[in-house]
């Protein structure tokens, strides 16, 4: 891939998810005029001219992707505008952060074959633990197509942490469960084992999965074990500087530099 | 990688040209079906490289089946299947399975098993019977612009008889001759003049990436080309941004002509009109349906069984709001708004109820689907119908508003109540009906909408507002003004759009129309009507 457009709906996530990618891509040796960035509204209905940008830029010759940002219900005209005007995963794919197994419910995901998505779970992944949930939500939901997606394993997850705090601190008092909280070990529905950690996030692994026919993803790539989630970007100049740490340093903006809690 | 696949597409050209002279090479077709069976997609990949330089009598079919989706393997006895309609047929030898094991699993494709896919077949097709197989296979060269693939383009080239598939076969040919080096330089001249012709961001693509090395005057003729062709697809920029224009101001127009009638012609601030809307979306959500379940067949149809449904779902409801809310609040707009919009709330919620709150699947019909070019833009079905539909419902109710007795009776009490009351019209009943036809129309706009946005309780949330634009730019109370406003809208915005980005297009927008609304407050064309006399 040499030519990237980052396109996504215009509110804080992804402004700093692209601000956070771009200065990654910069860093990789892309070139500035090779990274196109175009932000829509929300609930934007009219992809047409975005849509012919993309096909535009992507056909210069260089093998080209979007990473798309695009948030709720923008995606579904977007992925038909993208259908219809004929652009194939296989010349110019999109690689989305926020598009999951229930997002495919609502879409004919004819179109969309090969388009990527990236997230910490993926329903169709085989695992014993994994198939167990998902026959629990299907019998409570009535319903044996239902979908599971990431944002529901992070509960199942982060449920599971609780109660383990819940135990340790023999209190539900909120303060005393959190202290309690960091080094807690819980089974993701990968097959792996997430830990909380002392900036209050878990290590997850990461999966990218291609659309398949039937609206589930092949996962196509995944991380050799669980990646650590971040506080604070480390590509970013604002950010890179601070680290959260809830046990010993006490601050969730602890500034390494000035040595000082509060931010940059 | 790249030379395995230039050694494939060589393979494969020779296997398309002299299938019978090449000696099959047994051995390397059953070591790429065994990578087959190992559901790894480096393996499928040198698989598909196996099997295509295997010059196998098998080969074609089971990239064929590859393709499809059709071939499946037996994870035990790494046994590799073609499924097909009627039978399982053992890939290795051609012939229907003796013992089909239980639990065979297709072979997985990902976009960089496609593409090596695509390739193959491209090479093998170029002398295929099949005119349209032929052009996408010269469509494939074009776009991988293989070296080895010239020998075959030049004898398809000399015996192809169809001007369309010859040309396509003719660019591709000029997009392998640009990059070879040691071609005649003539004859890479040619290659840049029928690419000069063909005028396209691709065209523009090959011809910028010349190779540095190239002679001079081969590098002054690309530029040329490249200048020929930038300007030339900055006029159709400019064309595919009024065509855009026009199909965002025929949507705006189809969500808002229904608020035409209830605000525009009754008066009524209806903030429930988004919501008709939205019926009508799931209207056609529960036909598709309909005929999902029970005959499938017709799924091509279901638009044209939805519209009258959704007509008249969305009217009933809209003579049922009217008759139980509105009738009592006229001449108290602010009441009105507030009523109509706690209507739209509990609409919202009852179809959330009924429903669920995610989206629900419409599909689009094959005639609306996919999209085709005109000179240097595309112009998608769906669009071009939703166009050609707005046309139809605006003539539409022209036609019954100035041609019927009802729409006589509706513009009588338009423009003096009491008068027509005084010539024995019922004015009560003209209302509901009044009122019912505004929503209906947008039901029907649900229909179309239901094609190219998504269809959730709060679809009509994101129409309202700009509905309500078009009705007040375009002057309340004319039919003629809403066409104009939603058109003007939809072209100015389109326009500002790739200068100011969609958000940014939006807000200029904004503040054109307050701007202008200071100067004319009635909008572009005021009319007299009961609006005017309130």
């Amino acid at each position: 891939m040499k030519r990237w457009v980052l396109a996504g709906t215009d509110y804080v996530y992804p402004r700093t998810t692209n601000k956070i990618l771009e200065a990654y891509l910069l860093s990789k040796g892309v070139a500035k005029e090779d990274i196109m960035i175009n932000y829509a509204p929300f609930g934007h209905s009219d992809w047409q001219t975005i849509v012919s940008d993309i096909k535009k830029f992507g056909s210069a010759g260089k093998k080209t992707a979007v990473v798309s940002t695009i948030n709720g219900d923008a995606n579904v005209p977007f992925y038909k505008e993208l259908g219809n005007q004929g652009v194939s995963a296989k010349d110019i794919p999109v690689v989305a952060f926020s598009v999951g197994e229930e997002e495919l419910a609502g879409l004919d995901t004819k179109p969309l074959l090969g388009h990527l998505a990236a997230w910490n779970y993926f329903q169709s992944i085989s695992d014993p633990l994994n198939k167990e949930y998902i026959a629990k939500w299907q019998a409570f939901t009535k319903n044996p197509k239902r979908t599971f997606n990431d944002p529901m394993e992070a509960h199942v997850i982060g449920f599971a942490m609780w109660v383990k705090a819940v135990e340790k601190a023999k209190s539900v008092d909120p303060d005393k469960v959190i202290d309690a909280l960091p080094g807690i070990e819980a089974p993701n529905l990968t097959g792996g084992i997430s830990k909380m950690l002392p900036n209050h996030h878990i290590t997850k692994p990461v999966f990218i999965g291609e659309v398949r026919a039937d609206g589930q993803f092949d996962v196509v790539w995944k991380t050799d074990g669980l990646v650590a989630g971040d506080a604070w970007s480390k590509e970013l100049p604002g950010s890179k500087d601070l680290v959260g740490d809830w046990v010993t340093l006490k601050c969730g903006n602890y500034n390494t530099v000035t040595k000082k809690c509060g931010g940059a | 990688m790249r030379m395995i696949r230039d050694r494939l597409v060589a393979c494969l050209l020779a296997l398309g040209l002299m299938l019978a002279a090449l000696p099959a090479n047994a051995q390397s077709f059953q070591e790429g079906l065994e990578k087959f069976t190992t559901d790894s997609f480096g393996d499928t990949d040198d698989g598909i490289t196996a099997v295509a330089t295997s010059g196998h009598a098998q080969a074609g079919p089971v990239i064929l089946a590859l393709q499809e989706g059709r071939l499946a393997y037996d994870p035990a006895s790494k046994r590799v299947f073609i499924k097909t309609a009627s039978a399982v047929i053992d890939a290795a030898t051609g012939q229907p399975a003796a013992s089909v094991p239980a639990d065979l699993k297709t072979v997985r494709l990902n976009n960089r098993v496609r593409r090596s896919i695509e390739a193959a077949i491209g090479g093998l097709n170029l002398l295929s019977p099949d005119a349209g197989k032929r052009l996408a296979a010269a469509l494939a060269v074009f776009k991988s612009h293989e070296a080895a693939a010239l020998p075959a383009l030049n004898t398809a080239i000399g015996k192809e008889g169809e001007a369309r598939i010859k040309r396509a076969l003719e660019e591709a040919r000029a997009s392998v001759l640009i990059f070879k080096s040691d071609a005649p330089e003539t004859d890479r001249l040619d290659a840049i003049s029928t690419l000069r012709a063909r005028g396209d961001q691709e065209a523009l693509a090959l011809l910028a990436g010349l190779p540095a090395d190239a002679p001079a005057n081969l590098k002054k003729s690309a530029q040329d080309a490249i200048t020929s062709i930038q300007n030339n697809l900055a006029i159709w920029a400019s064309v595919q941004n009024a065509w855009y224009g026009l199909s965002l101001g025929s949507v705006l127009l189809l969500a808002a002509i229904g608020l035409a009638i209830t605000f525009g012609v009754m008066g009524v601030i209806n903030m429930a009109h988004g919501e008709m809307v939205m019926i009508g979306a799931y209207v056609t959500f529960a036909v598709q349906e309909t005929i999902r379940t029970y005959n499938p067949g017709l799924f091509d149809y279901s638009l044209l069984m939805a519209v009258p449904l959704a007509f008249l779902v969305s009217g009933a409801i809209g003579i049922l709001i009217e008759r139980s809310v509105i009738r009592f609040l006229y001449g108290r707009p602010l009441e009105t708004l507030l009523a109509t919009w706690g209507i739209s709330l509990i609409l919202q919620q009852a179809v959330r109820t009924m429903f669920g709150p995610t989206n629900r699947e419409v599909g689009n019909p094959s005639w609306m689907s996919g999209a085709f070019e005109i000179g240097q833009i595309t112009i998608t079905y769906n669009r071009l119908w939703i166009i050609v539909f707005t046309i139809a419902v605006f003539v539409g109710l022209l036609a019954l508003l100035r041609l019927t007795p009802i729409g006589l009776q509706m513009r009588a009490v338009t423009q003096n109540r009491s008068m027509a009351s005084s010539m024995g019209i019922r004015t009560s009943s003209v209302d509901a009906l009044t009122f019912g036809l505004g929503s209906g129309i947008a039901g029907i706009a649900g229909v179309a909408l239901s094609q190219i946005d998504n269809v959730s309780p709060n679809l009509g949330q994101g129409y309202i507002i700009d509905s309500f634009l078009v009705v007040v730019f375009g002057g309340v109370g004319n039919l003629w003004g809403t066409l104009v406003g939603a058109l003007s809208l939809g072209i100015a915005n389109k326009f500002l759009e790739p200068f100011a980005g969609a958000v940014l297009g939006k807000i200029v927008i904004l503040v054109m129309i307050i701007l202008f609304i200071q100067k004319r407050p009635r909008g572009l064309f005021a009319l007299k009507g009961r609006a005017v006399e309130a």
